[in-house]
């Protein structure tokens, strides 16, 4: 160093180097999204969901009212046909899962929340996983996570035409709230169908893709009521209801698998397939167990719908890869929430058999 | 470290007439591995920001490459041990070697800690870790909230703590190369050069 003077153009080469550097960083701001305040974000769209008094901490940001279960998925190999994963040879296999309604408040009254779910982790012999969180209305009131995050803006806005501009745009939504309206409504989950709505792909043994959709169907005869019937049993009825049911016996949904004929639309969960389309009754879901969500093993799990075992993959359906950026964030912040959880409080009243 | 510190104290100063450079396998891997982490770092931010398709692989991506990472730095960490490195210009002032010391250290420990956190995050969170669709590994951690929160914050701030030291080393190269002009970045350069080809260290 000592008698090297500095040069001019080396100089000039370190700014060239500095500025570089500054670019890069830049450019990470950038693809973070610090620079894009439109981007659609995981942290925005779970941001959407939250009521206009903020979200309840620590519970699910949606589907936040719900309780445990547990049982067996009795494969009866019969989906192999369609797809190589473990889960789907004959067998019998544990299963875990969550009731629950499709609202961001855990206390919500069941008559007030139209859509119910199902979350459901099935483990094959060789440990892996397939993970589906699924809905009773038979399809999806939209077409793009954009339009859901549309709707949940429209829906809380305070602008008296949020509503009716949000439908102009997604006309799709006609179709979803007049089944809100008009289906029947059950006074059970064990009387509820649960339909995946997004379109996988199943991969057979030779490597050949099935585009699919699936839904638990369930084997209890079903009662159709009203909502008022249903809100005359009162706020908490449901969980009170499928805990008495399971203890009394094991309750049974059969997995019945829909596959697509070539030119069904598989990106838009909003558009059923034709009714005529083939189905295979790949096995039974058997729920044996109920446990009130606090102590129950369904809390701490992210029913991510992208987690499946070689042998399902994702479609051209938009929604998983969105759902799983956004069920990350819920897990995130609720997880990093616990302190507010109510673990302890009204630990005597819940349904736990 | 035991290796790298005998290299230092025998080999005294720069001005031994032979130049000081990496091996070529610490080269290689140096350079590799830049491109690799810088990737992770943009993948990273990248994929928490996006609802798209492209979110899955982006995830499946980043596992996997942090994965490499992970492997690639543990290979170099014991390189380093056997090899050592050569030394730092002896005019060099203590505190800026003392630096320079640190922030390799420092990267070091990122290099391998960010994969180990990314890992038993998943593990806490109840996750299975799958690379490449169908390498399933085992969860390193039981399931526990507090964990996952803990090991989450980790990674999420150590990353940009580890942006924030690359764009330090970065300079810090630079400086040696354009002002200081001592051979520091000749020493670490080039990946296929022959020794010749370079400028001596002083
Ligand atoms: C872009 C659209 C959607 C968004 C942003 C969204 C958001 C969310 C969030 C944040 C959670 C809570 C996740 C957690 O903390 O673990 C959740 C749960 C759930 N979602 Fe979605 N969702 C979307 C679409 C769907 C669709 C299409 C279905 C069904 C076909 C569905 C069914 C469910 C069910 C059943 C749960 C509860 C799972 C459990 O018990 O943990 N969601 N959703
Ligand atoms: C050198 C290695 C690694 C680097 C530099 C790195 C860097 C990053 C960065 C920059 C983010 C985004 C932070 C944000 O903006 O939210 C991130 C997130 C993440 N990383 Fe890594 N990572 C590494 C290794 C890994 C590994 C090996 C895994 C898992 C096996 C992993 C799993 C994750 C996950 C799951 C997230 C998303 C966390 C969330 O839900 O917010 N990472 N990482
Ligand atoms: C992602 C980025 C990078 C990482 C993680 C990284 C890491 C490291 C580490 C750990 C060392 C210590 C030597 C060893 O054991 O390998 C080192 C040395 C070095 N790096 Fe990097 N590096 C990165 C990028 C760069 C870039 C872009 C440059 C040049 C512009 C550079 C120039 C150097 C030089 C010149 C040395 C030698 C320093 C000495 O003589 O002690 N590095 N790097």
């Amino acid at each position: 160093m000592p008698g090297t003077p500095i040069r001019r153009g080396d100089v000039a080469k370190f700014a060239i180097g500095a500025a570089i550097i500054a670019a890069a960083t830049g450019a990470f701001a950038y693809t973070a999204g610090w620079l894009s305040p439109g981007r659609l974000t995981p942290t925005r769209l779970v941001a959407a969901l939250a009521p206009p008094g903020g979200p309840a901490l620590g519970h699910r940001r949606n589907h936040a009212k719900g309780i445990c279960f547990t049982g067996v998925f009795e494969s009866n190999g019969k989906g192999a046909e369609l797809s190589r994963a473990g889960i789907l040879a004959a067998g019998t296999y544990p299963a875990l899962g969550r009731f629950n309604l499709g609202t961001a408040d855990p206390n919500a009254p069941d008559a007030t929340v139209r859509v119910r779910g199902m979350g459901l982790q099935l483990t094959a012999s060789d440990g892996t996983l397939w993970r589906a969180a699924m809905i009773d209305p038979p399809f999806f009131p939209v077409s793009t996570p954009q339009a859901f995050y549309d709707l949940l803006t429209a829906s809380h806005s305070k602008d008296p035409g949020a509503m009716k501009g949000f439908i102009a745009a997604n006309p799709e939504f006609g179709t979803f709230a007049g089944w809100a309206k008009g289906a029947p409504w059950t006074a059970s989950y064990a009387e509820d169908a649960f339909n995946s709505l997004n379109a996988f792909i199943f991969i057979d043994a030779a490597g050949a893709r099935h585009a699919v959709r699936w839904s638990f169907v369930p084997q209890a005869p079903v009662t159709p009521i009203t909502d008022a019937e249903l809100t005359a049993l009162g706020p908490d009825h449901l969980e009170q209801e499928i805990a008495q049911r399971v203890a009394a016996g094991p309750q049974r949904w059969n997995l019945v698998i829909t596959i697509a004929d070539a030119g069904d639309p598989t990106n838009d969960p909003s558009k059923v397939w034709p009714a005529d389309r083939r189905t295979i009754d790949a096995g039974t879901l058997v729920v044996q167990k109920i446990e009130e969500e606090r102590d129950g093993p369904c809390r701490d799990i992210n029913f991510d719908p992208t987690i499946l075992p070689d042998g399902i993959a994702v479609s051209d359906d938009p929604f998983p890869a969105a759902r799983s950026a956004a069920y990350a964030r819920s897990f995130n912040l609720r997880t990093s929430e616990v302190k507010d959880y109510p673990y302890n409080a009204t630990a005597t009243t819940g349904a736990t058999p | 470290m035991t290796a790298s510190a005998m290299t230092r104290n025998t080999v005294t100063g720069r001005s031994t007439s032979a130049t000081p450079r990496f091996s070529a396998l610490q080269r290689l891997l140096h350079w590799l591995m830049a491109v690799c982490i810088l990737a992770m770092l943009f993948i990273g931010v990248g994929m928490n920001s996006t609802v798209t398709p492209k979110y899955l692989p982006l995830v499946e991506t980043h596992k996997t490459l942090g994965f490499v990472i992970l492997l690639l730095a543990l290979i170099r960490l014991a390189v380093r041990l056997v090899v050592g490195t050569p030394p730092l210009p002896a005019d060099l002032p203590p505190l800026i070697k003392l630096g320079a010391h640190l922030s390799h250290y420092g990267l070091y420990a990122l290099m391998i800690g960010m994969p180990l956190l990314g890992w038993g995050m998943l593990s806490a969170g109840g996750y299975p870790v799958v690379l490449l669709g169908h390498i399933q590994l085992p969860a390193i951690l039981a399931p526990s909230d507090a964990l996952h929160t803990v090991l989450w914050n980790a990674h999420f701030y150590l990353a940009f703590a580890f942006f924030g030291l690359i764009a330090l080393h970065v300079g810090a190269a630079l400086f040696h190369g354009f002002i200081r002009r001592d051979g520091v970045l000749e020493s670490m350069a080039s990946v296929s050069a022959p020794r010749e080809a370079t400028r001596p260290r002083k």
